[in-house]
C-alpha cells in the first residue's frame, strides 16, 4: 500500500490517446478504495476544511441560505461538499441523512472517455483518475460524461478540476487529507478488498441493528467506483441527494466517440478527396485577363497611397 | 503595414489548415507530454508537534514547515495536518482544527502584547517588557489591598478572591500542574482554563 503507488508508468488510461497506456506494471499495483460509511458521519465537514487546506483552494466565503450545505453544490474551488437531507420514514421519524459528494473514481470513467484532450484525464492502475489540468482545454465534455455531475469548470482559467482522491499523497503513501481529519471513523481508506470487507461488516452490523435494507453502493453500471458508500437505505440511493440509483456513461458520449467521430472524419476526407479530385479533372479556377488587370490596378493604387502617406509623416 | 493575402493565397492557406487539423484529428497530431501528479508539498519540511489549541479536546497536530531552522532563514508554518501518534485524536481534526493554517495566518491573529487603559476604547499595542511588568505590578497591588488572611469568623483562609486566572488549553500535565501551583501558591481561588470554551 505504501509508497510508489502512483508514477508515470502505472497510468493504465489516458484521454484521447489511441497508443495503449503500460499495462504491465498494474499487476503488483493494489487498487486503493475510499469507503465512506454515511451512518456514522455527523457532518461537522472537517473533510472539507482538509480537502481545501491541502489542495490549496480557497472559495470565496458564501451566504446562508436556510440549509448546512455550504457551499450549496460543488465549485473549482470546493472538490468535496457535503449534501444534508432531510427524510421521514414510514413511522415517522425525521431521518437527517448526511452524504459527502466528491468524485467518485469510477473503474469505467465516463469524463475519461468523452475528454477529447489528449493526457487531460488520465487513470492509474490503483484505480484513481486524476485531471492533468495542463492539457485540459475546459471543453466541459467530461462534466457531460460525468454520471455523478462532478466536475466542475473554472472561469478563471478555463480548466476542470474534482477532487484527485489526493494523488500526490497516495503516491507518497498517505492517505487521502479527508480520510485522516475524519473525527468519526466515517471515512476509511485502504486497498479495494480491505475496505469492501470493511463495507460487509459495517452492513451485518447494520442489519443486526434492525437496518434491514443498509447495503453498500459500488454501482455496476461503471464497473464499480474507488470511492464507495455505506448507506443505510441501500435500496433507496436517490433519497441521499438523488445518487444516481443505476449510474452509465451517457449514451451521448459513446455516440459522439463511437459512432459521430468516424463519420466526421470520413466526411472531411472524402471533402478533402472531392476537392483534390475536382482539381485533377477540371484544373484549377481561370481568371479572365481582365480580372487579373483590375487587381494589378488596385494593387498600384494601394502602393501609391502608401507611398503618399509615407513622404506626408515626416 | 496591413498583410496583403490575395484570393489564391487565401484558398491555399484555408486547404492547408484544414488538411493539418484532418490529419490531427485522425490521430496523426504529434504524442501529448506524459501526465505529471502535483509535486509532493511536505518533502523536506521540519515537522514540529503541537496541540491544536481550540477546546478542551487538546488534539494532536503537526506543523509543517519550510526551512530547516538554519541562521539566516526564518520558518514559515505551511500545513498543518493531525498527529497519528497522538492518543486523544490519532490523526483526525475537527473542523476548525483541519482550519488551523488560516488561524496560524490570519490577518487578524494577535501577534504582541496590547493594552486598553481604563476608560479608554483603543488598543495601545506595548512591548513584553511593559506587559509583564504592568501585570506583575498590578498583581501584587491587588494582592496587597485585597489579600484575606482571616475570614469573619476568625478562621484562616489566606486568601485571594479579587483576581483570577485563566489558563490555555494547550497544556500538558506538567504545565497544568505548574499553574495550578503558581496559583494557588498566590491564594487565588478563581482558576479557570479556556479548555472549558
Amino acid at each position: 500500500m505504501r509508497g510508489s503507488q502512483v508514477n508515470q508508468q502505472d497510468i493504465i488510461a489516458r484521454s484521447a490517446t489511441k497508443v495503449p497506456s503500460p499495462q504491465v506494471r498494474s499487476g503488483n499495483v493494489e487498487r486503493v478504495t475510499k469507503l465512506i460509511d454515511v451512518t456514522r458521519c455527523i457532518g461537522c465537514k472537517a473533510c472539507q476544511v482538509a480537502c481545501s487546506e491541502w489542495n490549496d483552494l480557497r472559495d470565496e466565503v458564501g451566504e446562508c441560505v436556510g440549509v448546512y450545505d455550504n457551499p450549496l453544490d460543488l465549485t473549482p474551488d470546493s472538490w468535496q461538499v457535503m449534501r444534508f437531507n432531510e427524510f421521514e420514514d414510514e413511522q415517522g421519524n425525521l431521518e437527517w441523512l448526511i452524504r459527502k459528494d466528491n468524485c467518485m473514481h469510477c473503474a469505467d470513467p465516463g469524463c475519461l472517455a468523452a475528454c477529447p484532450a489528449p493526457g487531460a484525464i488520465v487513470q492509474y492502475a490503483n484505480g484513481i483518475v486524476d485531471f492533468n489540468s495542463e492539457h485540459c482545454i475546459g471543453c466541459g465534455y467530461c462534466v457531460t460524461g460525468c454520471p455523478f455531475d462532478v466536475p466542475r469548470i473554472s472561469e478563471v482559467d478555463g480548466k476542470s478540476y474534482k477532487c484527485t482522491l489526493c494523488s500526490d499523497r497516495v503516491f507518497n503513501g498517505l492517505e487521502p487529507a479527508c480520510v485522516k481529519s475524519c473525527p468519526t471513523g466515517s471515512i476509511m481508506f485502504g486497498t479495494r478488498e480491505d475496505m469492501l470487507d470493511l463495507a460487509d461488516t459495517r452492513t451485518d452490523f447494520l442489519k443486526s441493528r434492525g437496518h434491514e435494507n443498509a447495503g453498500i453502493y459500488n454501482p455496476e453500471g461503471v464497473d464499480g467506483t474507488h470511492v464507495i458508500y455505506v448507506l443505510k437505505h441501500a435500496d433507496r440511493p436517490q433519497l441521499y441527494n438523488d445518487l444516481p440509483e443505476n449510474p452509465s456513461i451517457s449514451p451521448m458520449v459513446s455516440t459522439w466517440k463511437g459512432v459521430a467521430k468516424p463519420l466526421a472524419s470520413a466526411a472531411i476526407g472524402l471533402a478533402a478527396l472531392t476537392g483534390f479530385f475536382h482539381y485533377v479533372a477540371a484544373g484549377p479556377n481561370e481568371h479572365g485577363e481582365e480580372d487579373e488587370q483590375a487587381v494589378r490596378d488596385d494593387e498600384a493604387r494601394e502602393r501609391e497611397r502608401e507611398h503618399s502617406q509615407r513622404e506626408e509623416q515626416p | 503595414m496591413t498583410l496583403r493575402v490575395t484570393r489564391r493565397q487565401f484558398f491555399k492557406l484555408g486547404a492547408a489548415g484544414m488538411a493539418t487539423s484532418s490529419l490531427a484529428m485522425m490521430g496523426f497530431a504529434p504524442d501529448s507530454a506524459v501526465a505529471s501528479i502535483r509535486h509532493f508539498k511536505l518533502t523536506g519540511a521540519k515537522i514540529t508537534r503541537s496541540n491544536c489549541t481550540y477546546c478542551s479536546v487538546g488534539c494532536g497536530v503537526l506543523l509543517y514547515s519550510r526551512g530547516d531552522a538554519a541562521i539566516n532563514n526564518v520558518d514559515n508554518i505551511y500545513h498543518v495536518e493531525g498527529d497519528p501518534d497522538h492518543p486523544v485524536s490519532r490523526g483526525s481534526l475537527c473542523p476548525k482544527g483541519a482550519g488551523l493554517l488560516d488561524y496560524i495566518q490570519s490577518e487578524s491573529r494577535l501577534r504582541y502584547p496590547e493594552v486598553r487603559e481604563p476608560g479608554s476604547n483603543e488598543w495601545k499595542r506595548i512591548s513584553w517588557d511593559e506587559a509583564l511588568d504592568r501585570i506583575a505590578r498590578l498583581m501584587k497591588d491587588d494582592r496587597d489591598a485585597n489579600f484575606e488572611v482571616r475570614d469573619s469568623v476568625g478562621d484562616t483562609v489566606n486568601r485571594w478572591t479579587t483576581t483570577g486566572m485563566l489558563a490555555a488549553s494547550a497544556s500538558s500535565n506538567e504545565t497544568a500542574y505548574c499553574t495550578q501551583k503558581i496559583v494557588r501558591s498566590l491564594g487565588m481561588v478563581v482558576l479557570d482554563n479556556q479548555a472549558r470554551v
